[in-house]
C-alpha cells in the first residue's frame, strides 16, 4: 500500500485525511499541536467551559461538523499528533515528537501547513503585552484568557471587529480598534466580494454591532508607538485625519491579515513565484494543489483563502492524490470543489485588497524600532546596508550582511518588514526583491533529541 | 520583575491547581494549561532578550515566532505557548548556565 503522509491537521488536512481514508487507505496524518483543528477551528483545551457555539458564531456549524466527520474517522488512520516534520531530503521526512527524531518515507505528500499572521513593526511591538492578532484570539479560545482588560486592536484585517466581539461578549474592554485601511480601499475591493457576499454580510454585521455599542473605530489611521516600561501601557497613533491620538490599553492586538508558512512546501521542493498583488510569494501549483512529482498543497498554507477554501481544498488535493495513484475518483466532484477554491480564494483576493498591508510605512518607521524580534535588528541598521549595497537588494543577502531574519523564528515574523524596507528603498519589484529561503531544521529543535533516533 | 498579570482568565477552568517554580518563585497554574498561560497569568514577563534589557512574554501564540522560550533548571528548553503545565516543573526566565553566571 502506498504511504501518503499529510502534513497539517487544520481543517485542510483534516478533509484530506478523510477524503483518503474513505477511499480504503490509511493516511498518515501528522500535526504539531496537541489537538486536531489547526489555529482556526482548533477545539478549547480540556475543562474550559467557553460556549464555542457562541465564540463560533455562524462558522459554528462548519466547526462542529468538521470534527465530527474527523473522529468519525481517526481511529482508522496513522493520526501522530505533537510531531514536527522539521526536515525534507528526497522522500523522506524528519519528525520530533517527545525529543525523539525519527524519519518517514512517503510516496505522496501533502501539504497543509495553514498560516500565521502578517504582522509589520511599529516602535514598541516587542513589549509584553503586545500579541498578534491571532494569538490573541488563541489565547481566548484555546485557554480561555484575554491579552488585557483593556485592548487595542491595531492593523488591517477582516479580523479586527471579529476578535473585537469576541472578546467584548466576555467582558473585555476594547479601548479601540484601529484600522491602517480607510473605508475607500473595501468599496473598490466590493466586485470582488460578490463571490461570496454572506462572509461579506457577516463582516458587516460584526462592525454594526460594534458601531451600536460605541466601540471607538478609527480608519485610515497611521501607526506611531506602541509604550511602556516593560509592559504595555498605551498605543500612540495618527487618526485619518492627521491628528496625533494616545489611549491607554494594557494589551495590544496586532495583525495585517495571514501569510501562509510555506516552509515545508518549500523543502519538499515547490517552485515559488512572486504575487505583487498580495505582496507575498505563493508556491506554483495547478486547481488541484499539484505542486509536483506526488506534492500537493492545500488550505491557507498553499494560498489564503479561509477555513471553507481549506476544507475543500483539502478534499481536492486527496482525490488528486488518489487518482495518481490509480484510485477512481468521481470526476465530476473534483470539479465542484475545483469551482469552490477558486470562488472562495478570488473572494480572499478581494478581501487582502480591501486590507491591503501598509507597505509604505516602510520609509517612515523610526531608524530604533526593531524589525528582528529574535536577533533585535533595527531598521536603521538594515537602512545601513542598503545604502552600502552596489547592487540591487535581495532578501537572502540583507539577511546575510544584517542577521535579520536569521534568528530563531527564520524570518516568519520579520520577512514582511524587511520586504517593504527594500522594495521601498530601490524601488524595484517583489521577483527583484526575491525571498528567503526555507532551511532545515524548519524550527529550532535540541541538539540532545540528534542522539536518540527511534528505530 | 513585574508581578502583575499581563493575561486574565475569562472563562473558568475546571481541573487539578499544581505548584510550579518560576525563577525560584512558587506559583500555581491548572494542569495542562500551557505553561506560557500559566506564567502570564501571574507575572508581566517570560524572559529577557540575550541582546539586551528588553523583556519578552511571547507574541504569536501559535509556535512560530519562537519569543517564549524558558528553561527547566537542569536545561531543557521549552516553548511555553504549546507545552503543557504540570506538577512541579521547575522553570527559569534564563538559560541555568547564564542564570549561574
Amino acid at each position: 500500500m502506498p504511504t501518503i503522509v499529510i502534513i497539517g491537521a487544520g481543517p485542510a488536512g483534516m478533509r484530506a485525511a478523510e477524503t483518503i481514508s474513505r477511499a480504503g487507505l490509511v493516511p498518515i496524518l501528522i500535526d504539531e499541536a496537541p489537538r486536531a483543528g489547526g489555529q482556526g477551528y482548533r477545539t478549547p483545551a480540556s475543562g474550559i467551559s467557553i460556549d464555542t457555539h457562541k465564540l463560533m458564531g455562524s462558522q459554528s456549524k462548519k466547526y462542529q461538523q468538521l470534527h465530527h466527520d474527523f473522529l468519525s474517522i481517526v481511529s482508522s488512520i496513522d493520526y501522530r499528533p505533537e510531531t514536527l516534520v522539521w526536515a525534507i531530503e528526497n522522500n523522506t521526512l524528519f519528525t520530533l515528537s517527545h525529543n525523539t527524531i525519527a524519519t518517514i518515507q512517503f510516496d505522496c505528500l501533502i501539504v497543509a501547513s495553514g498560516a500565521t499572521d502578517r504582522v509589520y513593526p511599529m516602535p514598541g511591538w516587542t513589549l509584553p503585552g503586545v500579541f498578534t492578532l491571532g494569538g490573541m484570539q488563541l489565547s481566548l479560545k484555546d485557554q480561555g484568557c484575554a491579552i488585557g482588560k483593556k485592548v487595542v486592536l491595531f492593523g488591517s484585517s477582516p479580523l479586527l471587529p471579529l476578535v473585537a466581539l469576541q472578546y467584548k461578549n466576555l467582558g473585555v474592554e476594547i479601548a479601540a480598534i484601529c484600522d491602517t485601511t480607510g473605508f475607500a480601499g473595501k468599496i473598490s475591493a466590493l466586485p470582488s466580494m460578490v463571490f461570496s457576499p454572506g462572509t461579506f454580510l457577516r463582516g458587516l454585521s460584526y462592525l454594526a454591532s460594534l458601531t451600536l455599542s460605541r466601540t471607538p473605530l478609527f480608519f485610515g489611521v497611521k501607526p506611531l508607538s506602541i509604550e511602556g516600561d516593560h509592559r504595555v501601557r498605551g498605543i500612540r497613533f495618527l487618526t485619518g485625519s492627521g491628528q496625533e491620538k494616545w489611549i491607554e490599553c494594557d494589551g495590544v492586538g496586532l495583525g495585517y491579515g495571514l501569510k501562509p508558512e510555506t516552509q515545508i512546501a518549500d523543502l519538499a521542493g515547490a517552485v515559488f513565484e512572486p504575487d505583487e498583488d498580495l505582496g507575498l510569494w505563493l508556491p506554483r501549483m495547478d486547481q488541484d494543489g499539484r505542486a509536483g512529482k506526488n506534492l500537493y498543497l492545500a488550505g491557507d498554507g498553499a494560498a489564503i483563502g479561509g477555513a471553507d477554501a481549506a476544507e475543500a481544498s483539502g478534499k481536492l488535493a486527496a482525490l488528486a492524490a488518489l487518482s495518481s495513484l490509480g484510485v477512481y475518483c468521481d470526476a465530476k466532484q473534483q470539479t465542484r470543489l475545483q469551482n469552490t477554491v477558486r470562488r472562495l480564494r478570488a473572494f480572499q483576493r478581494g478581501l487582502a485588497r480591501a486590507f491591503a498591508p501598509p507597505q509604505q510605512f516602510a520609509e517612515t518607521l523610526a531608524d530604533e524600532t526593531v524589525i528582528c524580534r529574535c536577533e533585535a535588528i533595527h531598521a536603521g541598521t538594515i537602512r545601513k546596508a542598503l545604502a552600502l549595497s552596489h547592487t540591487p537588494p535581495e532578501m537572502n543577502r540583507v539577511k546575510a550582511i544584517t542577521r535579520c531574519g536569521m534568528g530563531r523564528c527564520q524570518g516568519r515574523m520579520c520577512a514582511p518588514a524587511l520586504q517593504a524596507m527594500i522594495i521601498h528603498h530601490a524601488n524595484q519589484s517583489l521577483a527583484q526583491t526575491g525571498r528567503l529561503r526555507g532551511q532545515a531544521p524548519i524550527k529550532p529543535i535540541p541538539l540532545s533529541a540528534a542522539g536518540e533516533t527511534a528505530p | 520583575m513585574d508581578k502583575q498579570a499581563l493575561l486574565h482568565r475569562v472563562v473558568s477552568r475546571q481541573g487539578s491547581i499544581v505548584p510550579f517554580t518560576f525563577d525560584g518563585e512558587t506559583l500555581e497554574g491548572y494542569s495542562g494549561e500551557t505553561i506560557l498561560t500559566a506564567i502570564l497569568c501571574e507575572r508581566a514577563v517570560l524572559r529577557q532578550l540575550e541582546f539586551s534589557t528588553e523583556m519578552r512574554a511571547g507574541f504569536c501564540l501559535m509556535a512560530a515566532c519562537q519569543d517564549c522560550w524558558v528553561w527547566t533548571r537542569d536545561g531543557l528548553r521549552l516553548r511555553a505557548c504549546s507545552t503543557p503545565l504540570s506538577h512541579g516543573l521547575d522553570l527559569l526566565s534564563t538559560p541555568p548556565i547564564m542564570s549561574e553566571a
